[in-house]
């Protein structure tokens, strides 16, 4: 019999620890796939952050490095510094990205670190239990907003790809989710490009990726990806940000 | 071939680490490290190596965890206020074993404090950089020449115990001009670090660079093997100088800048007929606690300089189990103690 599908060689054999429903799992495999189809996983080095994604460092078989909350495109920088020849990426949600990490995040892109940033954007933090993310929407209920999120008091969400997409540092930003087929085609090529641009010399390339937390919103996986796509896809448009390739530069 | 040349501490710190071979420096500017970095800007270029002025310290130490873990040289300088905020990484650095230089020229504290020489971070040098258990290999130059010296010893003993290695100096040393010889450039061959993130190539088994350990039995096996370690580091890299010691009466104990006031101290006291000793800690962390054992065997006191309120003063008794007395001396804020009052302290103390 022939053998159609299977687990790409970048991933280990160790069982994920993700919640039923979460769309971690997913990017990892996009991530991988992007990896074996490149053939760089010998080359690769990758940096885990601080939150449910952490140990990825045991389910990538790459080389990794774990890095303190917030600062993983810091330690990317010095990675990549060090040995201009690997390919380096982070996978960071948003709480480390665009919280803690808001101001490695934002150098690393306008410095144009030939890096590349896989994005998790669940619009709460996870590992610690569901608190206000920096991506939580306005009126969100969560641990830390239990009246719902209020913009007088607690601001406004972070759209990451919109605000980096003005740097000129930034080759490639791209927003895609993890709800349906057609739209983990579109994360899986993103996600590809995203190396391809690294391999490349093309510059700083981050893909976020909206993504469920049905453990944390308090919904069954089937619920959350309808959630994510009445409320975060609404706020969070789909799309390319920046290509310097195909001449977007702001959308 | 080896040179002589007259360079600002500083400058000589940068240049000793180049030709140790360090290739990459992160920083982030602030007085009184200012030409370190200036140097590094300078020279990096020019030799394929790397300067990256990071959008903080925070940023710069995690470039030098990042650069360390793929298994290069690398370090960062700062003063006082810059080492707080790269606490954070160097804990993750002990707990994740890798080797770094970390470079602190001192100034006053406690917060903005002043620009002025100071040697009040003995405790967070030595104590508590960052969160959790760990220690640093630190090291406390008084020369310029011994800047260069330690700079190219805190990388070898870094590697060779995977550990962070920090030169505690301060702003009088890090502004002073004096002649030093520096080691020929491109003579330190590379270390081999077959546990680096560096792209396996299908050879072995994917490396991790970690810091966490969610079960408490491994964590606590991970710490204490740590620990094992750093009683080696105790027994075999103690380092001392000690001067007219042997007959002495009362030994001045100081390290870095206050060292060299108390070494003029010492000398007039010796011109009076007074029998003063010095034992000047090279590395602060191990604490030279074997040579002050030995001189509690002989002295009738100990007087302690720092220009702190009295922080390595600590470590003084605690290494003599407080057998003779030991007394303090100190001035902070930026002020440097000049030779004539700690005479005046030792005469007092010798009455």
């Amino acid at each position: 019999m022939a053998i159609v599908f299977q687990k790409p060689s970048s991933l280990t054999d160790a069982p994920l620890h993700y919640c039923p429903g979460c769309t971690h799992g997913i990017v990892h495999r996009l991530v991988a796939q992007a990896l074996d189809e490149l053939g760089v996983e010998g080359k690769t080095v990758g940096v885990a952050s601080v939150g449910c994604s952490v140990m990825c460092y045991d389910y990538f078989s790459c080389d990794m490095v774990q890095a303190p909350h917030g600062r993983a495109q810091a330690v990317a920088t010095g990675l990549k510094r060090a040995r201009p020849d690997n390919v380096i990426f982070t996978y960071q949600g948003d709480g480390d990205l665009a919280a803690i990490g808001t101001a490695e995040t934002v150098h690393a892109a306008t410095r144009g670190e030939s890096i590349t940033v896989i994005f998790i954007n669940n619009a709460i933090y996870g590992m610690t239990g569901g608190q206000m993310a920096p991506t939580s929407l306005p009126g969100q209920v969560t641990q830390t907003t239990p009246y719902g999120r209020d913009t007088n008091t607690a601001g406004y969400p972070v759209r990451v790809c919109e605000m980096l997409s003005t740097l000129d540092g930034v080759a490639f930003a791209q927003r895609v989710a993890v709800n349906n087929v057609k739209n983990v085609n579109a994360a899986r090529k993103a996600i590809k490009k995203a190396f391809q641009n690294q391999i490349d010399g093309k510059g700083y390339s981050i893909v976020e990726v909206l993504s469920t937390c049905p453990t944390n919103w308090g919904l069954s996986p089937i619920e959350a990806v309808k959630w994510l796509e009445d409320n975060m896809v609404p706020y969070y448009p789909l799309g390319v940000y920046k290509d310097i390739e195909e001449g977007v530069k702001v959308k | 071939m080896s040179e002589k040349v007259l360079m600002k501490g500083n400058e000589a710190l940068a240049e000793a680490a180049i030709r140790a071979g360090c290739h990459h420096f992160f920083g982030y500017p602030i007085t009184p490290q200012t030409e370190l970095a200036a140097h590094m800007s300078k020279r990096m270029p020019k030799i394929g190596g790397t300067y990256l002025q990071a959008e903080s310290e925070i940023a710069a130490i995690n470039m030098v965890l990042g650069a360390s873990a793929a298994g290069i040289r690398a370090m960062t300088s700062s003063s006082s206020p810059g080492i707080s905020l790269k606490g954070e990484g160097i804990s993750y650095m002990a707990g994740s074993d890798l080797p770094a230089l970390i470079i602190n020229v001192q100034r006053g504290g406690p917060g903005l404090g002043g620009i002025q020489p100071s040697q009040a971070d003995y405790w967070q040098a030595t104590k508590a950089t960052g969160h959790g258990d760990f220690q640093l290999l630190v090291y406390a130059p008084s020369t310029v020449q011994e800047m260069v010296d330690l700079v190219s010893d805190a990388f070898d003993t870094a590697d060779k115990y995977r550990m962070p290695a920090m030169i505690l100096a301060d702003g009088m040393l890090g502004q002073m001009m004096e002649p030093v010889v520096l080691p020929e450039e491109g003579a330190k061959k590379p270390v081999e670090k077959p546990w680096a993130a560096s792209g396996h190539d299908g050879k072995r088994t994917h490396n991790i660079i970690n810091s966490l350990y969610l079960t408490p039995d491994k964590l606590e096996e991970l710490v204490k093997e740590r620990f094992e370690r750093y009683e080696t580091v105790k027994k075999n890299e103690q380092r001392v100088e000690e001067y007219l010691v042997d007959d002495a009466e009362l030994v001045i104990v100081a390290y870095g800048a206050s060292s060299r006031v108390s070494r003029g101290a010492v000398n007039k006291a010796r011109e009076k007929g007074l029998k003063v000793g010095l034992i000047r800690p090279i590395s602060l962390w191990p604490f030279p606690v074997d040579a002050l054992r030995k001189a509690a065997g002989h002295v009738k006191q100990m007087l302690v300089v720092e220009m702190s309120m009295g922080q390595m003063v600590d470590d003084v008794k605690l290494s003599i189990d407080c057998r003779v007395p030991v007394h303090f001396y100190g001035r902070t804020g930026g002020m440097i103690p000049a030779p004539a009052e700690i005479l005046g302290e030792v005469e007092k103390l010798l009455k």
